[in-house]
């Protein structure tokens, strides 16, 4: 049945639809400015007349504070907005290895739901019922007090090989830098790009002959050996940088900090029961008959899962997905009361020393903003390329 | 329709353009005090010695006694105190916002705080120095030791960059751990996480008496690494009741030192001394109405809390689980730094 649509009415009066659909949206959003024009010219004129001194010029004098940890060398005469850059890179290595572990962690959990082993059926329920159900805010405060309550003290840390594990936080050897190191990223580089070029062709000698190769193992070893070689080629270098065990703490190697041991454990272990239900969810919405019917096609489990379940699973699980994440990243600003340096925590400390509440406020707010934008955008990017393709 | 639609957006602008006008200002503080019947006090969340809630939910403390010695004076009843409890960074807002009339929090006055928070610092009732704890086991003896240790701090404080000031000046690499909450500072340097807590001296003295289970396992380093003078702030612009606050505290030195007590304010009404009658509003010079008070405003503030001398022995004194020496903070002419412009 074909329905016309009634023509539209192009002249400019009070009678047609598109008139009157602009000028209330125009009314709408000039309300919007208005209001927030005047929220921001009170409180400045406010701010004005208690002699309270706003704006963000702050950002360029010397912080003057030190941060505990920082994945690159802060000076308390730096800036303040180098400041919030130790912050915002504090919050991201949580957030981004949390996601990564999130992820692992809950695709086991939902898929051991299905599991034919009643014990892992039973603790994958158990754990999903227990850790959903406890605020985040107690789990990271009971990692905190595990990490620094239960662990021995630095003076009698925990040794495992040359891993120290105490109070003091998880102290590991580094490979001393060398310039061995940068040839092996390089050969890295060379192996992916290598392995890029071999599943090409295989997928292109599968649509030309039907016989299908290695598309997993191979391209992996292609890119491990890239990097062995390249490590070779510069030299081999084994110098290890392993932490000693000073007077008071683990000296020397590298070293995570219980603070952030803590959100990373609490945040990932929260988050994973959610993603396990929404994985879970996403394999029962597959329909029994396309299991069924992929078999009988002859595909193998693993073909059958990989090619048939899970691009269909992924439809529903991509979007729920996404909100987990961004829960993950904003739970991460809860750092601030076991004392990791996060965005937030960093600006509290500005806010302190400068006294400008609503820039710092505005400042954490942006941040948050930004990278959950970031996210959603790169995961619906994501959720196209993997919704089906309807022809 | 398209009339009724302009009238409202009409009457929206209008409304819009009233709230502009309105006055930011909240009025005189000393006025909204006597309408509330009430003085609201931002005071530490609980700082044995400053300012700490009991378990009967009864506040006390050098801080405290300086909001009630001010409710005395003002609404001629200590007890019409609301006290507010602040942590460190809530407390500059609190006040700026007009949700407090005083903030007595065992404050450090410095230049930015005074000259760019539109807040006034009124005058020290505390002078104090950075110090550290440690525990004894530790065997560090001067702060000089903490090379590359981790120091636990509470946010939003001086403290943190008086620490970072030190630990540069002197090369020592010290690790800060921040927490937003005095007690979960407190707690991660209790449990070992930290191998010192740093803050104000006093507040070292307070967390050791209340907080550590045997306050023999730690000791307070003597070095002091700054200044600290600590007193209560009032907003910006206000200045009757800035002159109200500095007087009431000023009033309570004179009386120690004219050796006015809260067990004999009452037999000292009929004294002779005309400095003790006019600080009592006993004669006929009425100090209380240039102030905007009444004739015996001092008495009642010394009748409620005592003088300055018996509000620090009662609170942080040698006789008190902090056991404070009196130090600085001693009368200027016992060798302290108190020294009170006269009530004349």
């Amino acid at each position: 049945m074909n329905v016309k649509s009634p023509p539209k009415n192009k002249n400019w009066s009070w009678r047609s639809q598109a008139f009157r659909g602009l000028v209330y949206q125009i009314i709408a959003i000039a309300m919007v400015v208005v209001a927030a024009w005047f929220l921001a010219s009170n409180t400045l004129y406010n701010m004005k007349t208690r002699g309270i001194q706003s704006g963000f010029d702050f950002l360029s004098g010397p912080a003057g504070f030190d941060i505990g940890e920082s994945l690159f060398l802060f000076d308390s005469a730096q800036p303040y907005w180098q400041a919030f850059l130790v912050g915002l890179s504090n919050t991201l290595r949580v957030a981004v290895i949390g996601i990564i572990l999130t992820t692992i962690l809950g695709t086991l959990l939902g898929v051991g739901r299905f599991s034919r082993n009643a014990l892992v059926r039973g603790v994958c329920y158990a754990y999903v019922e227990f850790f959903r159900n406890v605020p985040v805010l107690l789990q990271l405060l009971m990692w905190y007090l595990f990490f620094t309550e239960a662990l021995p003290a630095t003076s009698d840390a925990w040794k495992v090989g040359s891993l120290f594990l105490s109070k003091g936080g998880l102290s590991f050897p580094v490979p001393v830098w060398a310039s061995g190191h940068l040839w092996a990223l390089v050969g890295l580089l060379a192996g992916i790009l290598v392995a890029w070029l071999y599943r090409k062709r295989v997928y292109q000698q599968f649509e030309a002959t039907g016989r299908l190769k290695s598309v997993f193992w191979v391209p992996i070893s292609i890119c491990f050996a890239g990097a062995v070689i390249g490590w070779l080629a510069g030299g081999a270098p084994t110098a290890l940088d392993s932490p000693i065990k000073g007077e008071f703490a683990i000296e020397n190697g590298g070293s995570l900090t219980p603070e952030f041991l803590s959100v990373l454990f609490g945040l990932t272990v929260y988050t994973a029961a959610f993603v396990a239900e929404v994985v879970r969810s996403g394999i029962q919405s597959v329909a029994r008959g396309q299991g069924e019917a992929a078999s009988a096609l002859g595909l193998s489990p693993s073909q059958s899962m990989r090619l048939v379940m899970l691009p269909q699973a992924l439809r529903v699980i991509i979007p729920p997905m996404t909100n987990q994440f961004l829960n993950l990243t904003k739970n991460s600003s809860l750092a601030v009361a076991i004392g990791y340096p996060d965005v937030v925590s960093i600006a509290n400390t500005a806010l302190n020393q400068t006294g400008r509440a609503v820039e710092c406020i505005a400042i954490v707010m942006l941040v948050y903003l930004t990278t959950s934008l970031a996210t959603s955008f790169l995961m619906n990017w994501y959720n196209t390329r993997s919704a089906i393709k309807e022809r | 329709m398209k009339f009724i639609k302009l009238k409202l957006a009409a009457t929206l602008l209008a409304a819009v353009g009233t709230l502009m006008t309105t006055s930011a200002q909240a009025g005189k503080t000393l006025d909204g005090i006597k309408s509330r019947g009430q003085v609201v006090c931002g005071v530490n969340t609980g700082l044995a010695g400053f300012a700490a809630a009991d378990s009967a939910g009864k506040w006390s403390g050098l801080d405290v006694d300086v909001c009630r010695a001010l409710a005395a004076s003002v609404l001629k009843d200590p007890e019409k105190v609301k006290y507010v409890p602040l942590n460190a960074q809530q407390r500059f807002t609190a006040l700026q916002s007009g949700e407090i009339d005083i903030l007595a929090r065992n404050t450090t006055f410095t230049l930015s705080r005074d000259a760019s928070l539109g807040l006034t610092a009124t005058v020290t009732n505390y002078y104090d120095g950075q110090g550290f704890m440690v525990p004894v086991k530790s065997n560090i003896k001067s702060a000089k030791q903490l090379k590359g240790q981790t120091v636990c701090v509470q946010s939003g404080t001086t403290t943190e960059k008086n620490l970072t000031d030190y630990s540069k000046a002197n090369g020592l690499g010290i690790k800060p751990v921040v927490f937003e909450k005095l007690e979960a500072a407190e707690n991660a340097y209790f449990t070992g996480r930290c191998i010192a807590y740093t803050t104000d001296a006093s507040g070292l003295s307070s967390t050791r008496s209340k907080v550590a289970k045997d306050p023999k396992e730690h000791i307070i380093l003597s070095d002091l690494i700054s200044k600290e003078p600590l007193g209560p702030m009032v907003r910006r612009g206000d200045d009757e009741w800035f002159a109200i606050v500095k007087w009431v505290m000023y009033g309570m030195l004179e009386a120690e030192e004219y050796g006015i007590k809260q067990s004999n304010v009452d037999q000292l009404m009929s004294s002779t001394d005309p400095v003790v009658q006019r600080l009592l509003g006993a004669g006929n010079e009425d100090t209380g109405k240039l102030l905007g008070l009444d004739k015996d405003w001092l008495a009642r503030a010394i009748k409620a809390v005592g003088n300055y001398g018996e509000s620090f022995e009662r609170n942080v004194g040698p006789n008190t689980p902090l056991n404070l020496p009196r130090g600085l903070n001693n009368l200027w002419n016992k060798g302290g730094l108190m020294y009170a412009y006269p009530v004349r």
